[in-house]
Order: structure tokens, then sequence, then C-alpha cells
């Protein structure tokens, strides 16, 4: 078997083995319910309170403004449908991206079967929201704006600043979910104007099945899970005490490495980039060249569909995704490749690989040579290249 | 993986991958918008016997796997022969495709059939119990609701 190269850190990343061993005592001496009133227990009221503080001072929050869910989808779920709910009397429309995680998007079309008007923003080429067709989009009704920081698939940085400017100019909330930006790329809510923030722990180097969601004071959206007075009555149920441990520990470490990872990664990322598009013919790559994720890159092949390349570079040891239909479970290929006006057949042939600070130089270039044989097999077998080479060819 | 091994080594290794210049019938069906497109292509001597068989795919891994089986299963059989294998036989001869996958066998059963359809059409003859073929066998499929 090769060596495994995981280029998939947009769908999870190894939890960091100093999170590890700073989780581990809460499974077992320190197993204490934080809400008791023995010394022990009570303790853990006070770790937790420390690791919402790592998190509030990275982006420049008040402690009390963390909530702690369990992970991305939640926190967004959350806002939305709390915000829809609190903000009623204000208005029903919300308006959001077509490129959103599906965390949101179907979020959305469940609101608007219970009475929301949502606006799904286009994106250009690159995966761009227009500011200007955000303005137009505003109506007396909008009660929210909901864009993500970093799109998850082609890795584009949407302008946040600037939204949240649109946002407070009109007095309408700003939700950004950041799950991919989040100690990926600098975030500070009150330059961002931003009012509510999603994020989670296993996208950075941290446990999966923790995340939080930043809700700026003031915001009245109220509990999301009913019953006991857990984060300030608004998110019920007993605290995943390691959980918590364990994405303060990922957040301190992350946010400190960030501007040196980030370099890093940025480096292999455009090796990665110029070496593909120079050396594999008909390829192209999707999302905004700069305004981009440090880890991202996404390709798209032409004549070629994305599973098959998949399972061949999983036989090389290569782990990354595709947005093509058959990787999705549906017919079609990604929403986001659709939105920045790629045909279906393009779509179907994409592959992201995304970088962690493990990844060397070495493996990038190990993936290109093996990726090349892999298009130029799969393409020896597609009717859509024979038919290209026959027109060439005329 | 969700595949079988005799999926995984029928990707690994396709059997009859190619083109037959001349080919006595060539069939194409799928589209690429959801993704998967075959094209198999048959030499028929005078006996109708299918001499040989080659293939192309553009699609996922059970595309390219239940291709390869297809083909494995026409070579050397008469049309009538060629004509009774279904889709269910090439799935079962692969030991079975996850079901979101059962679509890909339909379309191996599917190429054979444009291509039996293109040599009856080329030699003006009728084949017993073959129909025109779609050439989108993917339009009545509807996404799930959840």
């Amino acid at each position: 078997m090769p060596k495994t190269i995981y280029l998939d850190n947009a769908a999870t990343t190894k939890t960091n083995p100093t999170v590890v061993e700073a989780m581990l005592p809460f499974f077992t001496e320190n197993y204490g319910n934080p809400s008791s009133v023995y010394s022990f227990a009570a303790k853990n009221k006070i770790v937790i309170d420390e690791q919402r503080e790592i998190i509030a001072n990275s982006i420049g929050a008040k402690t009390n403004e963390i909530y702690f869910t369990a992970g991305g989808s939640e926190s967004d779920n959350w806002a939305l449908k709390a915000t829809a709910e609190a903000y009623k009397e204000k208005g029903n429309h919300i308006i959001t991206t077509k490129i959103e995680h599906h965390a949101i998007l179907h979020t959305a079309d469940w609101l608007e079967k219970h009475g929301i008007e949502v606006t799904y923003l286009d994106v250009d080429e690159n995966g761009l929201v227009s500011i200007e067709e955000l303005k137009k989009a505003i109506r007396p009704t909008t009660i929210l704006i909901s864009i993500m920081f970093a799109n998850n698939e082609i890795g584009t940085i949407e302008p946040i600043k600037e939204i949240g400017e649109i946002a407070k100019e009109n007095g309408i909330l700003f939700h950004t979910d950041a799950v991919q930006a989040y100690a990926h790329v600098p975030i500070n809510v009150d330059e961002m104007h931003i009012d509510m923030l999603s994020a989670s722990g296993h996208k950075f180097n941290g446990p999966k099945g923790i995340g939080f969601l930043y809700i700026r004071t003031g915001v009245k959206i109220r509990s999301f899970v009913h019953g006991g007075a857990q984060e300030r009555k608004r998110r019920a149920g007993t605290e995943n005490v390691p959980g918590i441990v364990g994405i303060g520990t990922a957040a301190k470490l992350a946010n400190a490495s960030m501007k040196e990872r980030a370099d890093y990664e940025i480096k292999l990322r455009d090796h990665l980039i110029e070496r593909v598009l120079s050396e594999i013919p008909y390829s192209r790559l999707n999302g905004d060249r700069n305004n981009r994720l440090p880890n991202n890159t996404n390709f798209s092949f032409q004549f070629i569909e994305g599973e098959s390349m998949l399972i061949m570079l999983d036989m090389k040891g290569i782990c990354g995704s595709s947005g093509s239909a058959c990787t999705s479970g549906s017919l079609d290929p990604s929403h986001v490749l659709l939105a920045i006006g790629l045909p279906h057949e393009i779509a179907h042939g994409s592959l992201r690989l995304t970088l962690s600070e493990e990844t060397t130089m070495e493996d990038i270039d190990y993936v290109v040579d093996e990726l090349k044989k892999v298009i130029e097999n799969l393409r020896g077998m597609s009717p859509l290249y024979e038919d290209f080479l026959k027109k060439q060819g005329k | 993986m969700m595949y079988t091994e005799k999926v995984m080594d029928h990707f690994q290794h396709p059997r009859n991958v190619g083109e037959i210049e001349n080919a006595s019938g060539v069939g194409t069906v799928g589209n690429a918008k959801c993704g998967d497109i075959m094209r198999i292509f048959l030499d028929i001597d005078d006996n109708g016997i299918i001499n040989d068989v080659k293939f192309k795919t553009f699609g996922c891994g059970a595309a390219v796997a239940t291709s390869s089986m297809a083909t494995e299963l026409v070579k050397g059989k008469s049309i009538q022969d060629a004509m009774e294998i279904t889709n269910k036989a090439v799935a079962e001869a692969l030991d079975g495709l996850p079901p979101i996958k059962m679509h890909c066998s339909l379309l191996a059963e599917e190429a054979i059939h444009a291509a039996l359809w293109d040599y009856a059409t080329k030699h003006n003859i009728k084949i017993e119990g073959l129909e025109k073929p779609k050439t989108d066998i993917s339009e009545d499929e509807t996404e799930e609701e959840y």
C-alpha cells in the first residue's frame, strides 16, 4: 500500500494530539457535570468559560457571546431558524447565496415552506457575491443576510467586511457561516460587522461534534434546544466538556499558528495550481485565484468523471473529493460549480484537494505525477474525449 | 469502499476498452449532464455471432465496471443470447451494485441494445424484442424529497 496523502482537509482534519491530550482527563478524572454544586464538578464550569474566552478573543468578541453547539450545521440551523422566529414582527425576508453549504440552503428551503421569503444571490464565475446585487435584494422586510465567509468547495473568500457594512447601514442582521474560514483566515466580528458566526471544531484540528455560534449582544434570538439553563439558557443540554476543551485547545493552537501556516499552505497551494494548469491539458481552476482559502484547490478536468478519478487516486494513496453527482448521491453535480457557471459535464469532472500544514512539497509533486496518469487513463476510455479528438482532427 | 471486489476489479482492469474500426454496430447512451455516457462497439459476423466488442465510458466506477462486465457477457454470444442479458444479470455478475448505482447497469443494457439497433438498422433486419433505444435513460429519474 502506498503512503496515505490526505488532501481532504476541507472535509475534516486530523485531531491535533495536543488537543486529544487536553481532552482526555475530562472523560476520566474530571467527568463531573458542570452544573453540579460539589467542587470537582463545578470546576468544569470554569474550564468551559476559559475555552469560551479563548474563542471570543480570537474573533474580537466578548466571552458571553460564544455559544457552544454540536457543530457547524447546528449553528447554521440555529442562526437562521431562530432569527426568522424572533424577528417575524419586523419582516420575513432572508438574503443568502446560491453557493452556501447545505446546512444553510436546506434550512432556508425549510423556512420557505414556513412563510419566509428567501433571495438566493448569484455569484460571479469565481464565486464572488456582488455587493450591488446584495443592495438591490434588500427589502423593508429583510431581517437577515446570511453569506458564507469562505466557500467549502472552491475556497473563494467573500467580501465579508463590505457585506457587513451594507447589513449595518440597513439595520439588518448579518450571519456568516465561517466553518471553513475560522482559524484559517483572520476574523474580527466588530471590524466586519458580523452579528452571528458559525464555526466547527473539526475543521481546524479539533474534535468532531463540537462547534460554536457567536451571537452579538443585543441580537434577540432565543433557545434552539429547550431544557436546562446551560449556555445562558439558549442551548440546553449537559455541556460536552471534553469537546469544549478540545475546540478551545484547537482554537488556541490554530489561531497562534495561523499566519505561518497560511504562508506555508499558500506556497504549496500555488505550486499545485501552477503544475496542474500547466501540465494537464483541458484543466481549469475553480474559485477565485486570489481571494482564496490558503489550503484550497479545486480543479475541473474535461472529459472525465470525478468519482472514477477519486477511486484511482485512492489506489495511489491520495485522498481528495469531487463535486460529481456520483459522489453527492444525486444526479446533479455540485450546486456551487453550477452556480459559477460550469456546464454539467465539466462540473462532474471536478477534484478538490485541500492541504494541511502536514502536507509537503514532495506530496504535491507525487500527487500531480499520479494525477496526470489517472487523467490520461480515464480520458483514454472516455467517449467524450474520443468525440473531441475526432472534432479536432477535422 | 461501497463497491464489491468484482466491481473494483473490473474498474481497475476494465476488459475490452477501446474502439472497433468499421464496427457492425455502435450504440451510445446516457448523457454528460447526468455524468454517465456509455458507448459500445460490436463486431458481428455473418452468422450473427458477436465476435468482438469494445467500450468507452465516461462515468463513475460502477459505470466503468458495468460496461466492462457487459462486454464480457455478450462476447462470443449470438444476437438473441445477447438480447437476453439484462441489467440485473450484469449487476449480479458483479456481485451486486449499491442501490444508487443500479442505473449504471441499466445503462450497460441500453448501450448493448443501442449498438444492436444500429446493427439492425444498417443491415435492414429486425431483431426480436429489440425496441428503438432511448437516448437518455436518466430522464425519468427524480430526486428524493427530504
